[in-house]
């Protein structure tokens, strides 16, 4: 059971919040990318061994769509790297 | 007649005998009792049979880390495969042995033994895996017995759970765990102290230690006072912690809390920090049939004295290669046991070793290779470990010592890592991974320190007996024995996790609390390596067995997701409504029946109200959504197929939502209120969903747009009047808004009075018939109902359930999420092209539909369905061509008996199904086929003349 901070709320409970999925690239413009280039954009999640960028949905709480870099391996949240988004 | 019971000591309460029946026989013990104490008190050592070869096992350790002695236990408390040593005796208990029938003294299964060299590790593997393991492993699970899981839930109290926040969490009550948590306490932390035993102490309970010059019990006893006197403190006993989770998250099993009625309760604690004081487990030595009853852990037999005041044999030898096992040899004889010799495995023993024992005989460098007896210990055999003549020694208690192995289970689950230590001849926490701390023996620190009597801890490992004569076993409770694991590794299972599960060593119920190490050090000298190179398999949760019900507590289904109602819920029951769930825990009435009626009967008659006169209906738990903003307008254009931002206040528009990769999400109607006010209006079903999906749009892609989404839902209830005689029944009512077809057209809405309550009038039909949607807020709800009822009895007013919806919508192929919706289907398959806009450039799934649109691959079309001779199509029947085995070219999605046509009617997803209609297809059923005529997918009024009107 994780402890995820809510900017809102503090930290709370996993079972407060549904998984909202890594976090892709922008989301480009379709009539000007190559439908190569789109449709990656939609079938390629990240899931790398090692910290990702995800969201999460305070969904039993405040409702917010937080952003946390979680390290896959152990489940600690970490730190993101610096130059992220 | 206890007649192994000591004339004193113990802590036990004589005063109290309680009665129990193992096996049937009617025994006698005392209150502080566990089962096994009690039964080593009335002269029993055999009470198990074992798992694989059915040998004759009796009581080998203490508490959690026995290996041997599984009971069931019947009556109230029923439950299997539980070690004799963790059950508290109580009045009445009643237990029998596993693994054995009729019973452990005769044993029919026993008969595996004579075969017991032709079923090695791996053999059921080897034996039964053509065709299929799966064919013979009940049977072979029967046979290899434990016991059978209880069939009623517990008949007397329940389960619960509990959440709590430390700031320390202390594991384990020894010596270690009350000082970590009188310090941590007296800095004024919040600590919760939990301690599987019944009462703390741990080690210090089962020794006759000294801590400052008085009785170690007294030091424990004001510690604990002083603990229960701080209110920043929380001390449980009888509560293991059985698993720690990431971000310090971890489980405590408290049994029997002190509350009536209350089995056990799960803790769930989120801890600053934890102190692992978990103590050691000693570990059993590798010897020949070192599984015969009567052959103990050194620090049970001790405990058994000193604890329980139990002889746990006449006559003892005690087997050692550590200093810990003099103690033992003391307090026995003190108990009134003679011991007849100590085997020592090692060269040299200390002085301060000896002085316990003056007048016993020490065979330093001697190892036991082998027991004798039948199904109970008549003697060892003792030879020089360095070889040579073997001597018999008679004894009927072997107390044996392999040395202590910290408890690191937690420290382990916690993801700390694990080092070997070479002195100590055991792993200890090495780096954390959390903010947790090992202290005491769990840190390797195995006796007291110098305040205390203790003697120090002093250990040559000894893995195996190399002279081994007969079964030496690794692994008593799963069988596994030295032979086993050289042929795992011969085979080329050559890593400890591999040995583990070929093997199956340490994956009992005990999970090799006192055995896995001796596996580590026999792959270790079998290969040349030291054990540190070998390492330790996996620790995982849980540290002992915890019942499911534990777990669950008092979460069953209603409690866990409770059931959403609406203000009518009360009218519906009075009403005789059949109430079920339809979609998103709604309690809804699925329909009304009247006396007499089938369940066809019931809807035919709702469904023809609706048809010929009118009827009524709950639509409250449809999903309602307010928005707000200024960028509310190109908002819904992004996430609706259809151009939302042209609606004019006043109207309502009919739109589709879907998710980027063109799946259709929802469909619904959008009512914009003003220039900036919008109401959103979902299916049920998926509410919840769309709710997320506006709310992650609008956070994560347009943070900066002007627009608020807030769930109404529960603020508007609504009746809906549908049927020809709609309009005359809303005129009846009473309404202050013109209901005229020009004035409130088809898709539009008025806010006015209706009935004298404030309402929202919104004309949208999803029967199909002309249609009043009278919105009102929840607190007016029951009185509109009962306004309905009472101004419609004039017009013979029918209640609709969901039956009967489903069946209108299906006559009028309105679609519905689930069914005709499958995550295939996009809406020109529905012959809904004409809600995607053309005109806007780009919105959710647009690309993505056309991408899929532009493949060669045929489309599953929405297509009405006639079964011709008329009868009824299971919803989700295949068709294949000539319902012949062959691919399937579509699925029947809906089919009901429509009034309208005194005929079974249906929707289906069929392959080109929009250029197939008046074709003959084909469904598919087990037994039989049944042909019918491809249609349009409107059965009645296609043209839309009557919910228009």
């Amino acid at each position: 059971m994780m402890n995820i901070p809510c900017p809102f709320c503090g930290a709370r409970n996993e079972s407060e919040f549904a998984y909202g999925g890594p976090v892709k690239p922008d989301r480009p413009d379709p009539n000007a990318v190559p439908d190569e280039d789109w449709t990656a954009y939609l079938t390629r999640v990240p899931n790398p061994l090692g910290p990702v960028q995800e969201r999460w949905h305070h969904v039993r709480g405040c409702g917010t769509w937080l952003t946390i870099w979680r390290d896959t391996r152990t489940h600690d949240i970490v730190e993101g790297p610096s130059d992220a988004g | 007649m206890q007649g192994d019971r000591l004339p004193e000591g113990g802590r036990i309460d004589r005063a109290r005998p309680l009665s129990f029946t193992f096996n049937g026989r009617a025994l006698q013990g005392y209150d502080g009792d566990t089962l096994a104490s009690a039964l080593l008190a009335n002269g029993i050592h055999l009470c198990a049979r074992s798992f694989k070869y059915h040998r004759p096992r009796g009581i080998v350790g203490l508490g959690v880390e026995e290996p041997s002695a599984l009971v069931e236990l019947l009556g109230d408390d029923a439950s299997g495969n539980r070690p004799a040593t963790t059950i508290p005796l109580r009045e009445g208990l009643v237990a029998q042995s596993v693994n054995c029938w009729p019973g452990p003294g005769f044993d029919l299964g026993a008969v595996t033994q004579l075969i017991g060299r032709f079923i090695p590790a791996g053999f059921y593997y080897k034996t039964f895996k053509w065709p299929n393991w799966h064919l013979f492993e009940p049977a072979i699970r029967r046979a290899a017995g434990l016991a059978a899981a209880p069939t009623e839930p517990p008949a007397k109290g329940h389960f619960e759970n509990r959440y709590a926040h430390c700031d320390v969490l202390v594991a384990g009550a020894g010596p270690a765990g009350l000082q970590a948590a009188l310090e941590a306490a007296r800095a004024g932390r919040r600590v919760i102290l939990a301690d599987e035993g019944v009462e703390a102490g741990g080690g210090l309970l089962n020794r006759r230690l000294t801590i400052s010059g008085a009785p170690a019990l007294d030091w424990v006893a004001g510690v604990v006072a002083e603990l229960e006197a701080m209110p920043n403190v929380t001390h449980l006993q009888n509560a293991t912690v059985w698993a720690y989770r990431e971000h310090n998250y971890l489980m405590v099993n408290e049994r029997a809390p002190d509350h009536p009625g209350l089995l056990e309760r799960n803790w769930r604690i989120r801890a600053g920090e934890v102190i692992c004081a978990t103590g050691a487990i000693e570990r059993m030595l590798v010897f020949g049939n070192n599984d015969r009853p009567g052959v103990m852990l050194a620090s049970a037999a001790q405990a058994y004295v000193n604890r329980f005041g139990v002889r746990p044999g006449k006559r003892a030898v005690v087997f050692t290669n550590n200093s810990s096992a003099y103690a033992v040899a003391a307090d026995l004889i003190s108990g009134g046991v003679e011991v007849a010799a100590i085997i020592d495995s090692r060269a040299q023993v200390s002085e301060a070793a000896r002085a316990l024992v003056p007048n016993v005989e020490i065979l330093t460098g001697h190892v036991v290779t082998t027991t004798r007896g039948g199904r109970a210990l008549k003697g060892v055999e003792v030879a020089p470990l360095a070889g040579g003549a073997s001597r018999r020694i008679a004894c009927d208690l072997l107390a044996q010592s392999g040395g202590w192995n910290p408890a690191v289970h937690l420290w382990s689950q916690s993801r700390g890592t694990l080092r070997y230590d070479e002195t100590l001849a055991t792993f200890l926490s090495d780096k954390p991974a959390q903010a947790v701390t090992c202290v005491g023996a769990a840190n390797g620190e195995i006796a007291l320190d110098d305040d205390s009597d203790d003697l120090p801890y002093a250990i040559e490992p000894l893995w195996r007996v190399e002279q081994a004569r007969g079964k030496a076993f690794l692994d008593i409770q799963n069988d596994v024995t030295v032979d086993d694991v050289h042929l795992a590794l011969r085979e080329g299972y050559d890593t400890v996790e591999h040995v583990k599960r070929y093997t199956t060593g340490g994956m009992g119920i005990d999970q090799g609390k006192t055995g896995n190490i001796n596996i580590i050090g026999t792959v270790a000298l079998a290969q040349g390596a030291a054990p540190g190179e070998i390492g330790t398999t996996t620790f995982r949760a849980p540290y002992t067995p915890v019942s499911f019900g534990a777990i669950g507590g008092l979460r069953e289904e209603s409690v866990t997701f409770p059931y959403r109602h609406t203000p009518i819920t009360e009218w519906n029951h009075a009403r005789g409504a059949f109430m079920y769930e339809a979609g998103a825990r709604w309690r809804r009435p699925g329909y009304f029946p009247q006396a007499g009626e089938s369940f066809q009967e019931s809807v035919n008659r709702e469904c023809r109200a609706v048809r010929q006169i009118v009827g009524v209906y709950d639509g409250s738990p449809l999903g309602t959504f307010e928005l707000k903003g200024r960028d509310v307008g190109k908002f819904l254009d992004h996430l609706y197929t259809n151009i939302m931002s042209t609606l004019s206040p006043g109207q309502v528009r009919y739109g589709m939502m879907l998710s980027d990769d063109g799946l259709i999400l929802d469909d619904g109607v959008v009512l914009r209120l003003s220039e900036h006010r919008w109401i959103v209006s979902t299916s049920t079903g998926h509410a919840d969903a769309i709710h997320a999906h506006m709310e992650e749009q609008r956070q994560t892609c347009f943070p900066d747009w002007n627009l608020f989404v807030t769930n109404v839902t529960s603020q508007w209830n609504n009746a809906t009047i549908c049927g020809p005689r709609a309009r005359a029944l809303m005129e009846a009512l009473g309404a202050d808004v013109d209901l005229a077809p020009d004035a409130l057209p088809f898709m539009g809405f008025a806010d006015g009075q209706v009935a004298d309550l404030p309402a929202r009038i919104v004309r949208v039909s999803f029967t199909g018939e002309l249609s009043f949607e009278i919105n009102v807020a929840p607190r007016h709800m029951r009185a509109l109902w009962e306004r309905i009822m009472e101004v419609g009895a004039a017009f013979d007013i029918t209640p609709v359930g969901s039956e009967a919806n489903h069946v209108l919508r299906v006559e009028k192929g309105f679609l519905s999420l689930g069914h005709e919706v499958d995550g295939t289907v996009d809406p020109f398959d529905l012959g809904m092209g004409w809600v995607m806009s053309k005109k806007k450039p780009d919105y959710l799934g647009k690309h993505a539909v056309a991408l899929r649109r532009a493949g060669t691959r045929d489309r599953r079309e929405l297509v009405g369905l006639r079964p011709e001779p008329d009868q009824m199509i299971p919803e989700g029947a295949p068709l294949t061509q000539g319902g012949d085995r062959k691919p399937t070219e579509g699925l029947v999605t809906a089919c009901v008996f429509s009034v309208v046509h005194d005929a079974w009617v249906g929707l289906a997803l069929l392959e080109n199904g929009q250029a197939r209609h008046g074709e003959i297809v084909h469904v598919r059923l087990t037994d039989r086929t049944i042909p019918a005529r491809v249609t349009a997918p409107v059965h009645y009024d296609p043209k839309g003349e009557r919910l228009r009107s």
